[in-house]
This record gives structure tokens, C-alpha cells and sequence, in this order.
């Protein structure tokens, strides 16, 4: 390796004359450089070798990770620092050159597709008037298989819970809950029984079973029968987003959302004490048969979970 | 000994000046004629500035999104069947999960460098959309996207939006319990669309929430439609620059017509390939460094769960603030439901933020009647009016970011959520309304100065013959001189024919 200039640069590869100094390295060291370029190099090369290595003995992930990010890193520091500093220094300029094109270029431009192409059409009206009819058709039916296989149609599913008069309330192990089971400031998720497994039993019917008192308990006006002995349920899913209700604050008595903590009064009627929630949460009425077991009146008076244009 | 170097170089002699290579190109040549636009695409002249970087994280980052995402492919099973789990997490041991989660958990840990690529594939993506708000925010504040560039500018608001979106879907594939409350929020997003809401996300989704083809729905947007439309359209954002050359900033030697700067071959091959590195280096240390989404610790769906103080990935922070803090405004009459607390804040708020970015620049050309077209930038403090617009849209989206964590400020500075959320509510609407005026004022004051925004140069006194002092500003930087060159044409390095035709020849036997 010399040290002229001269041999260093592409410049005399190319037969260029003389000196060039557009073509000359940045660094005002390049011999140094290159020795820092070379070891990054290396260290990348080596590190990489040891992610072959890690890969071979199964190493833990950050081994794996350390020695391949490291070595694809030290590589890329070497190309950009031999790029910046040992590469033509520059600066070189470049033309630009306007696009548009002379007047006699566009007007041909657009007169192939108006008068060409648009005389072709006015001259045959019936068969451009047909194929465009035929075309829209297409688009038309073509929505049918894209869009509509795409899902059944809502109908008033969303209006409607698998609760019915009678369902007896089942914890998640599809047990039955007594009257017994919850003691004063207790929750537990109860779904309708044989759902509580299912899709539709977890994502829509899920409902939050409170012990608020041992007496009856009425949480609004027109609800007097729907609390037994101090249970009250509520849907669980948040008015807001559907997300599930899943914090019970005990002190407050609020049932509080996660996501984006909506505050609901388990009380008087769930209604939304804090938060984006725009709606009570509905409740369940209940009732406790001869045997002892929580079960439902019926169905929620209201849709549960978020809003949507249908609900009523 | 001395035969064999003859017949090198007769060999050598034969081939012509540039031997295989040029034997190669030129049997390219004659098939497709690239000679010519090839030697013009090498000499593409890219500017040195570091801003210029900003959208090759963004393609880079993409480049490390698609070879983690192959290998996740391979290991990854898009199904929604339940199987109950025994693999190598013995905490999880004998649940029920679907087998999107089931996959996702052994890929983890049962396949080498499985979780690894998974962390590499997050933080890319991460990364992806951070590098491209930020280029387009430097596109945005120089300027860049003035005429002749508006169609590049809206290919690029179109790449964020669908990596946006590719994100959330590939966010929520492993369906773990926060993803799926994640998709629980789309579901009911969509819901709240009026007239339309329930149909739409009936189709979209299978059916009611959750159903059984989301994930296998989702895995082939995520992977295929959505990632190749994003790549057509990152190709179009190329040919498009390509054509339409690089923009710069005002300095010496640069003009209206002109690209100074690196070619691009070797010196910006060089150092963008490097830089390809060094984007993929980091992300394999942040995969093996930082933790990020470990699904097994928040375990599977089950849409009766609920998990406490999880944020979305950062790009949907602003969603999530602006749900949280609009207020619970609905619309319910004539047996109609309208959404509107989740419909204004996930639907048309969104939709105004990118329909502004869309129609940006056809607005600033009505406005300022500017039809010309412009390819040196503009200095930010120079167009007072579009960097204050520009800053407070960005205000108001940090101020939303921040508002997506209301429950865990409240939690860390021990302050009451309803204290957290108002003082947010306040912030949003003060913020942009402050930093408007504010970075206007500053822009415009930085124009009052007399030679704002140019470095100083000192001032030469001297003494005149009558002893009076006069201090004369230098004309120049004495540093700078040597270091600007006056930009030239890149070489052509082509050795001119003259009368000696061996001369090539003549100098490998002089080495």
C-alpha cells in the first residue's frame, strides 16, 4: 500500500490526468480511517461468526440477539464511515431539467386520447353506451360475493343476550350459584347455563353477579323485584367500548372499566358516575328459586354493550 | 511463466477496457439498451444532508418488517380452534388458548431465534412508523411537498395510514387477553359507524364479537394484501423520486435546477447499504435487550377477562387518548342510536387528521396562490404560517398520546383520575391554541433579526491612516473555505480514444 494520493483514489484507475480533488477521500487521515473501518469490520465479522455459534448451541434469545444485532451494526458503521470519509468527497452537481414538455407535445398528447380515442366512442354510442353498461353491472353484482359472504346479516342479534326467564346463572366452571355462595361486597361472572364455555356466553352474555346486602335490594324505581336478598347483576360489558367491567371497587361500589375508565354506581342502576361510558350498564333481573338457586326473569329490557345505529 | 502472463493479457486485451463486467453489460445492453439510464441512475446525485435520512430508516426498518415477518410465518398457525396448551411455558401448561396464541407462545420458545425475529418484527414496526412520521414531518415543514411532489406527499400519508393499520392487525394476531381487548375496541369502533356500523362489522369480523375468523381474516391482510400494497406503493414513492430528483436546501452552488450532493455509486451505495446495517443491527439489540409485548404473561383471550393499565403500541396512543377523554355525548332519538362518544373521537377525528394531510397541499397552493414549482426547501421559520399550522396538529396529537396513560398518570403522581382527565381535556384544546401564535411569533422573530438564521462572522477592525477605527464584517468563514468545493459533474471516467488504443494495456504492465 502506498501513501501517494495518486494510487489511493479511483482516480487514477480511470486514467483521469491529475489531481482531482473532487475525487479525493474526506478524511484528512485516510490511512487511520481505513485501520478504524477495518477493525469495525472485523468486530462485525467476528460477532457474527459468534451468532452462528450462539444459533448452534441454542443460546438464550439475547445472545442471539447481542451477537447478531452487534455484528450487523459494527458492518454498517464500517460501510457508512468507508462511504463517508474514504469515498469522493465531492461535492458533485446533477442537472435538473423541467418536465414539462413543449405545447405542440402535449396538445399531440391530448388530442390521441380526445379526438382519437373520444371519436372512436362518439361514433358508436350504442356499443360504448352497452359495454359501460355491462362493465357497471359487473361492479355491481361483483359487490354481492366480496362483500356480502363476507358475514352473516346483523338482524337483532345485537339486540338480544341468551338470558331468558328461568336461566340459571353459572360461574365460569358451569356451576350453579346459590344464594349462599356470595357474601356481602362479593363478585362473581355468571353466564347462562351451558354458555358459559361458548363464544357468545363469554363475549355477550357475561354478567357481573353482586352481593350488595342480604336484603332485597332496589337499585332504581320499577326495579323493586330484581334485586333478591341483596344480588343485583349487571351486564358486563362496558357501555362504552364493550370492554369487559372487570374491577369492582368495594368501598365505592363502583364497578370500574379498564380501558378507559368508565365509573359505573352498582347502586342506583349502574349509571355512569365517570368516564366516556354514555349509558348505565343494564341489569338483569333475577330471582331465587324454592332451591336456592340465582336465576334470571328474563332477558335485558335494553341491548347491551356499545352503541349502535339499530339499538333501540 | 512468461507464456501465461502473454495470454492474460491477451485475454484481457480481448474482453476490452473493462473485462467481465463489461463484457456482461454490455450482452445486457444489447437485450434491454440499459447503458445509457443505468450510467444516468449511478450518477444520481443524493444531498449529504442528515434530514435526508430520515425516510431510509422508515424503508429500512420495512426491510427488517419483512424478513421477520417470513420467518413468523413459518411458525405462526392464523387459527382460532382451541387447543389446550402443553408446551415448554410450564405456566401456562394445561390451558385452553386458541392456536394462534398456542403458536405465538411456542414460536417464543420453542423454535430458535423465535423470539427473537418476534421481538426484531415489533420494534420494527415500531420504528417503521416513527421514522415515517418523522420524515414526513420534515417533508411537511421544508416544504417538500409542494408542486411538482404532491403525488409523492399523498402516496405517503396513504403508506402511514396503512402501516398504521397493519400494525393494529398484526398487534392483535397472537390473540393474547390485551390484543383481543384491542380488537373488542375495532369491533365496537366500527359498530358505532351510523347507519352502517352493525352490517360493516358483521362482514368485516364474520359475524357478532368475537366469531371465528378474525384471526385468520387478520393474518392475510397482515400479511399479504396489506404489506403488498405497501410495497407497491413504497416502489411508486421511489420511481417517483427517482424521476422527479431529490430537493435541497439553499447553500452555495445550489439552485432551482440543480442536485448537489453524493452519487449514487459508489458514495451513497456505500453509505446507505451501511445504514441498512446499522437500522437492522439495532433492532436485533433492542429484540435481545428491550422486552417488548410478552403475550405469555398476559395469557389468552377469553373475552370475560380483562387485564389492568395496558396501553396500545404508541402509534394508536392518540386513538386511545381521544377516546378516553371526549365526553360522553350520545346521540339516541326516533329508536336511533349515533355513537357519537366513540364515533367523533375513532372515526372523524382521524379522518379529519389525515383528510388535512391529504389535501394539505392543494390548500397552501389555494391559500398562498403558489403554482410554481419548487425544488430548493424552505427554511421552517421562513414559512411562519404552515410551521405553526403543522406544530399545533402535532401539539394536539402528543397532548392526545399523553392523554392514552390518564389512569397510570393518576397512579404515579398520586393525583385523582378525575383530576388527570380534566386537566387533559384542558391541555388538548390550550395546547394547539397556544402553540400557534407562540411558533409563529418565533418564526416571524427569527426573521426580524438582521441575518437571522445565518451563522455570524466576525468582524475585522482596523486602523485607518487618520487613526480611526472601522470594524468590517469578514467576508466569509475562514474555516469553511477549505471544506466546500464548488460542485462539479461527476467524472466520466471514461479513458478518452486517442491515438495510442493500448494505453489501458500499457498501464497493467506498468504496475
Amino acid at each position: 500500500m502506498s501513501d501517494s494520493k495518486e494510487t489511493r483514489t479511483p482516480v487514477s484507475v480511470a486514467g483521469l490526468e491529475h489531481d482531482y480533488e473532487h475525487m479525493e477521500p474526506a478524511a484528512r487521515n485516510p490511512q487511520l480511517v481505513e485501520r478504524v473501518i477495518a477493525v469495525s469490520l472485523l468486530v462485525g465479522m467476528v460477532l457474527l461468526a459468534c451468532f452462528g455459534w450462539a444459533y448452534w448451541i441454542n443460546a438464550q434469545p439475547w445472545k442471539l440477539g447481542a451477537t447478531m444485532g452487534g455484528g450487523l451494526f459494527f458492518i454498517g458503521v464500517g460501510l457508512i464511515a468507508w462511504g463517508k470519509y474514504l469515498m469522493p468527497k465531492g461535492p458533485f452537481v446533477e442537472e435538473r431539467h423541467p418536465f414539462a414538455n413543449s405545447d405542440e407535445d402535449r396538445d399531440a398528447f391530448a388530442a390521441a386520447i380526445v379526438e382519437r380515442g373520444g371519436g372512436v366512442v362518439k361514433r358508436r354510442k350504442l356499443l360504448g353506451g352497452l359495454l359501460g353498461g355491462g362493465l357497471g353491472v359487473f361492479g355491481v353484482v361483483a359487490i354481492f360475493p366480496l362483500l356480502r359472504s363476507l358475514g352473516p346479516l346483523p338482524k337483532e342479534t345485537l339486540q338480544h343476550t341468551d338470558w331468558k326467564a328461568g336461566t340459571f346463572a353459572v360461574d365460569s366452571t358451569g356451576r350453579r350459584v346459590q344464594v349462599g355462595d356470595l357474601g356481602i361486597g362479593s363478585i362473581v361472572t355468571v353466564y347462562p347455563e351451558g354458555l358459559q364455555d361458548t363464544d357468545r356466553g363469554q363475549a355477550v352474555d357475561q354478567t357481573v353477579l353482586i352481593r350488595i346486602s342480604n336484603e332485597d335490594f332496589t337499585t332504581q324505581k320499577g326495579r323493586e323485584t330484581w334485586g333478591p336478598k341483596g344480588y343485583v347483576a349487571y351486564s358486563k360489558l362496558c357501555t362504552h367500548l364493550g370492554c369487559p367491567v372487570g374491577l369492582y371497587e368495594q368501598q365505592l361500589q363502583l364497578l370500574v372499566c379498564p380501558c378507559h375508565q368508565s365509573m359505573f354506581n352498582v347502586t342506583n342502576g349502574a349509571i355512569p358516575q365517570f368516564g366516556p361510558a354514555p349509558r348505565p350498564l343494564p341489569q338483569l333481573p333475577l330471582y331465587i328459586d324454592s332451591s336456592g338457586y340465582i336465576r334470571a326473569q328474563g332477558d335485558y329490557k335494553v341491548a347491551v354493550g356499545p352503541g349502535f345505529w339499530e339499538r333501540k | 511463466m512468461s507464456d501465461t502472463i502473454n495470454t492474460k493479457r491477451a485475454k484481457k486485451q480481448q474482453l476490452g477496457p473493462y473485462g467481465h463486467v463489461g463484457r456482461a453489460l454490455n450482452e445486457l445492453d444489447d437485450r434491454l439498451g440499459v447503458a445509457k439510464g443505468g450510467r444516468s441512475f449511478l450518477d444520481k446525485i443524493f444531498p449529504d444532508h442528515w434530514s435526508f435520512m430520515l425516510g431510509e430508516i422508515a424503508l429500512y426498518s420495512f426491510v427488517v418488517l419483512l424478513v421477520t415477518g417470513v420467518f413468523l410465518t413459518l411458525y405462526f398457525i392464523p387459527s382460532q380452534a382451541i387447543v389446550t396448551y402443553h408446551g415448554s411455558y410450564l405456566p401456562l401448561d394445561g390451558q385452553k388458548m386458541t392456536e394462534a396464541f398456542a403458536s405465538t407462545v411456542n414460536l417464543s420458545f420453542a423454535v430458535r431465534c423465535g423470539l427473537l425475529m418476534r421481538q426484531m418484527h415489533h420494534w420494527a414496526c415500531d420504528i417503521f412508523i416513527g421514522a415515517m412520521v418523522v420524515h414526513m414531518a420534515r417533508v411537511f415543514f421544508t416544504g417538500a411537498f409542494r408542486k411538482p411532489r404532491e403525488l409523492n406527499w399523498t402516496i405517503g400519508v396513504t403508506l402511514l395510514t396503512l402501516a398504521i393499520a397493519n400494525g393494529f392487525l398484526g398487534y392483535s394476531l397472537p390473540d393474547d387477553l390485551v390484543s383481543g381487548t384491542g380488537i373488542r375496541i375495532a369491533y365496537s369502533i366500527v359498530l358505532s359507524i351510523p347507519v352502517v356500523g352493525s352490517y360493516l362489522a358483521f362482514l368485516v369480523f364474520g359475524g357478532n364479537f368475537p366469531g371465528t375468523t378474525v384471526i385468520p381474516r387478520f393474518f392475510i391482510l397482515h400479511v399479504l394484501i396489506v404489506p403488498g400494497i405497501i410495497i407497491a406503493l413504497v416502489t411508486a414513492h421511489m420511481v417517483l423520486l427517482v424521476r422527479q430528483k431529490h430537493t435541497q436546501f439553499p447553500g452555495p452552488g445550489k439552485t432551482e435546477d440543480n442536485v448537489v450532493g453524493s452519487p449514487m455509486f459508489p458514495v451513497f451505495m456505500a453509505k446507505t447499504t451501511g445504514f441498512l446495517f446499522v437500522v437492522a443491527g439495532l433492532t436485533g439489540l433492542l429484540g435481545a435487550f428491550a422486552q417488548v409485548n410478552p403475550i405469555w404473561q398476559f395469557g389468552p383471550y377469553v373475552a370475560s377477562r380483562i387485564s389492568y393499565a395496558v396501553q396500545p403500541d404508541w402509534y394508536m396512543g392518540f386513538l386511545d387518548g381521544a377516546l378516553r377523554i371526549w365526553p360522553s355525548w350520545t346521540f339516541h332519538s326516533f329508536g336511533y342510536t349515533i355513537p357519537l362518544e366513540v364515533f367523533i373521537p375513532a372515526v372523524v377525528f382521524p379522518g379529519l387528521v389525515f383528510g388535512l394531510a391529504y389535501v394539505w397541499p392543494a390548500l397552501e397552493r389555494k391559500v398562498t396562490k403558489d403554482t410554481a414549482s419548487h425544488n430548493l426547501l424552505d427554511r421552517p421559520s421562513s414559512r411562519p404560517r404552515r410551521t405553526a399550522a403543522g406544530a399545533a396538529v402535532f401539539s394536539l396529537l402528543i397532548m392526545l398520546f399523553i392523554a392514552s396513560s390518564t389512569d397510570v398518570l393518576a397512579n404515579f403522581f398520586r393525583v385523582p383520575l378525575n383530576e388527570v382527565l380534566w386537566a387533559m381535556r384542558i391541555l388538548c384544546i390550550i395546547t394547539p391554541l397556544i402553540t400557534y401564535p407562540v411558533t409563529l411569533k418565533i418564526c416571524r422573530e427569527l426573521h426580524a433579526v438582521k441575518g437571522g438564521g445565518q451563522r455570524k462572522t466576525p468582524n475585522v477592525v482596523s486602523r485607518t491612516a487618520q487613526g480611526e477605527y472601522v470594524a468590517t464584517p469578514a467576508p466569509e468563514y475562514v474555516d469553511d473555505v477549505p471544506d466546500e468545493l464548488e460542485a462539479t459533474e461527476v467524472p466520466k471516467f471514461i479513458t478518452t480514444p486517442t491515438d495510442e488504443p493500448v494505453e489501458s494495456g500499457v498501464r497493467v504492465v506498468d504496475r
